[in-house]
Formats: structure tokens, sequence, C-alpha cells
């Protein structure tokens, strides 16, 4: 099973969630953590993993060959990111643009365009404890996250799994590193916070996912915070909330310190273990249970 | 010779549209007859790339320099490789920029002016 946890805002708890979730079923079910958050890694802060392997991600990128190109344009034409531009005296590619999709060297007429590989980020997997860990890196000046994300949603898949549980730490917001991250999840759980913040990024996430037709649960970190909002909210579109963590200045400390709030909190452990059944019974209840859903209630 | 210039409407009294591949408009003139057509700016809502795309409309009509306030990066170069000359200007209309043009007076520039995506109204780049 796949479980993805993601949020519209940032900030409010994605990475705190995705990895205690992971230690309190660690040793109890066979465990791969993906940190997809490339433009901002930070799940290895808490899992110290030891990094086994390292590859670079890249892209194939146009190269023109001028002695070739007649400047027909037609590679101009078909890049949707202007990244190759035809000129009458020559034809320019502006690499950090590429997405890569290959189109230009494909209806190249002349034979002009080749594809050199060009390095955008890393892909780093090893093992922490018993969790077997992967995540990625953007390069500097590589503003493009969603083939990093994809190098690290596959890093894992020669070992295969089996029967185990996949989680997925997703980057904040609602755009195409976050749909790279959350897509072909069994689950997504959504992380928000009781403040008018959270409830219109929580708006703008529940819009993403069940746009890719993922079921989701709603996590509140720092309940007690703000307001009421968000759980009327919930309640209002069938959003179970899955779990409510108190806010209080200790985990925030724990947190700061780089700490497990599993550790150092038994009454966190049990109520990570009680998230994961919750998400494992709607599995089994099926994607369409909606009153499957709002059975589960709150902790 | 074909003078492009960014503006807010499509007309010589138009003002001057200080973003360059986020304009509005483009006004595209001939200097020496003062015909002019005015083009809507496909790019004004592209997430990326809207300055290599302009770079690209302007050198496919033909232009051969244009007055704007402001280029980013990617633009710059994409001009660059186009051969279309860049003078920069900061305020007026289409005809006080073909004025400009013609007296001689206007800043000639070779490289950005701005940082990408300064054109995207304070919205930057999504996804954080």
């Amino acid at each position: 099973m796949i479980v993805s946890i993601a949020s519209g805002k940032g900030g409010t708890g994605k990475t705190t969630v995705a990895v205690n979730l992971a230690l309190a079923l660690e040793g109890a079910m066979p465990i791969r953590f993906l940190d997809c958050d490339v433009e901002e890694p930070n799940a290895h802060l808490f899992l110290h993993p030891e990094i086994e392997r390292s590859e670079k991600v890249s892209l194939p990128v146009p190269v023109v060959d001028e002695s070739k190109c007649n400047g027909c344009g037609k590679c101009a034409r078909v890049c949707a990111f202007h990244a190759i531009l035809a000129f009458s005296s020559r034809t320019i590619v502006l690499p950090e643009l590429c997405h890569g999709c290959g189109g230009c060297a494909l209806l190249c007429p002349q034979g002009a365009i080749t594809e050199s590989p060009k390095v955008i980020g890393e892909v780093e997997t090893g093992r922490a404890g018993d969790i077997r860990f992967a995540h990625g890196r953007t390069g500097i000046g590589s503003p493009l996250a969603p083939p990093v994300v994809k190098a690290v949603r596959e890093a894992l898949d020669k070992e295969g799994l089996g029967a185990g549980l996949t989680i997925i730490d997703a980057p904040p917001g609602t755009s195409c590193p976050v749909v790279a991250s959350i897509k072909g999840s069994d689950y997504c759980v959504l992380v928000t916070e009781p403040t008018p913040f959270g409830l219109n990024d929580l708006g703008l996430a529940v819009g993403l996912v069940r746009e890719l037709g993922i079921p989701c649960g709603v996590v509140i970190n720092r309940a007690g915070l703000g307001d009421e909002a968000v759980s009327a909210y919930c309640s209002r579109e069938g959003i179970p909330v899955l779990l409510e963590i108190p806010y209080d200045r200790k985990y925030a400390e724990c947190y700061a310190k780089g700490g497990r709030l599993v550790d150092d909190f038994p009454e966190l452990r049990g109520a990570l273990k009680g998230l994961w059944r919750k998400i494992s019974a709607s599995g089994e209840s099926g994607a369409e249970g909606e009153d499957g859903r709002r059975e589960m209630g709150e902790i | 010779m074909k003078l492009a210039v960014t503006a807010q409407g499509t007309s010589l009294s138009a003002g001057l549209d200080p973003r360059f591949g986020r304009c509005e408009h483009f006004v595209i003139i001939d200097v020496d007859t003062e015909e002019f057509e005015a083009f809507s700016n496909e790019s004004v809502m592209a997430s990326g790339g809207a300055g290599t795309e302009s770079a690209q409309f302007l050198a496919d009509k033909g232009a051969e320099a244009v007055v704007t306030g402001n280029v980013g990066p990617n633009a710059a170069m994409a001009l660059e490789a186009a051969g279309i000359k860049v003078y920069r200007m900061s305020s007026g209309t289409v005809k006080d920029a073909l004025e400009a043009f013609k007296s001689g007076t206007l800043e000639a520039i070779s490289g950005p002016t701005v940082n990408s995506h300064h054109g995207m109204g304070g919205h930057g780049r999504g996804g954080r």
C-alpha cells in the first residue's frame, strides 16, 4: 500500500506525521520511506538514514547541429515551454526551460537535434533501522522538481516490497511536484492546522486529491491553536479527521532538536498506530466508501 | 525597419507596458511609414517561457528592435540570438517610444534588467 502525506499549506507537519508514522510501524511490517520534497528534503534529519547509493538524475535536453539545421522552426513550434527557439540566423536552446519531452528531436526533419543528458538533481537511497529510505534533491540552479520526484518514486522499485507500506512525504502546495509525488497513492493523508491559512490551503489540497481520485483523510496538527473551522469543513465535506495532534510546546521542542516524537511521547506512538489502522481500514472498505470513511470518526 | 513596442493598448497613444514577456500587447511599427499593427500577447498567462516565446514572436514578425521596460535573463538571451536590439524606456506612449527611437536618444541594453519571473505580478513561481 502506498500512503502519501501531503498538505496545502507548508509547515503544517507533513514530515512529522510521515516520519513518526514510519517509526511507529517499524518492525511491524516492511516499510519504505520516500521523501519526495526534493526542493527541501528534511526527513533524513529525523530518520538519520545510512546512505548506500547516490545517483544523478538527468534530463535529455536538445543539442542543435547548426550545420544540419535549416531553420524550419518545427522544433520551436512544438515546444510547450519555449525552451528551443528558431530564428532566421540560428536555433538556440535554453536548457533550464526544457522539460525533456523529446518532441523537438523527434520532429526535426533534418535530424539536426540530438539529446544530451543534463544533470538536474540526485537521488540517495539507504536504510534507517528497518526502514528502506530514499530521498532526492534538485541541483542548484535546476528548478525542475517533477523528474527528480519521479526518480525518488522509482528508486526502490527494484527491491520489491510485497505486502509492505510505502510512505511518501510530499512537498507542500498543490502544483506539479505534489502531483508527481502523490499520483498513484492508495491513500493521501492531508496534514493541516486549525487556522484560516490551514483551512484555505486544505481546501485546495482536497480539490487536488479528488481530481486524482485518491481517498483522503485529515490530520489536524497543533489542535487547539486556532478555531473549529477545519473540523467543520471536514464534517461538511465528509472527510474523516483521522488524528488530532495537540498544540503543545513539548512536541515543538522535540521536533526542533530533531527528535522522534514516538520515542519521547508514548501517547503519540499509540495515536500514530491508530492513524494507520484507520488508513488501512479505509483501504479494505473500498475507495468509494464515503460512509466507511465517516464511520472512522475521530480518535 | 520594424520596431516593436511593449504596450498596454493597441494604438500609438497607448501607454508603454514596462514588462517584456508579459506585456499586454506588442505594437509593431514600420519606422519609415509609421504604419503599425497591434498584437495581443499570448504569453501573458504562461507559467514559464513567456520571455522566450515573446522573443520568438517578434522574430517571426520581422521586428529588428524592441522598446520595453525590463527584460529577464532568458528573454535577453533569446533577443540577442534573434538579433533584435533592445531599447529601454520606462514611461510614455507608443508614439513617444517611436519618436525617441527615431531621435536616437534611447538607451540600448545588452543583458537582462531583472530576474526571471519578475513580471508575474508578485505571484512568482507556484508550488511553495
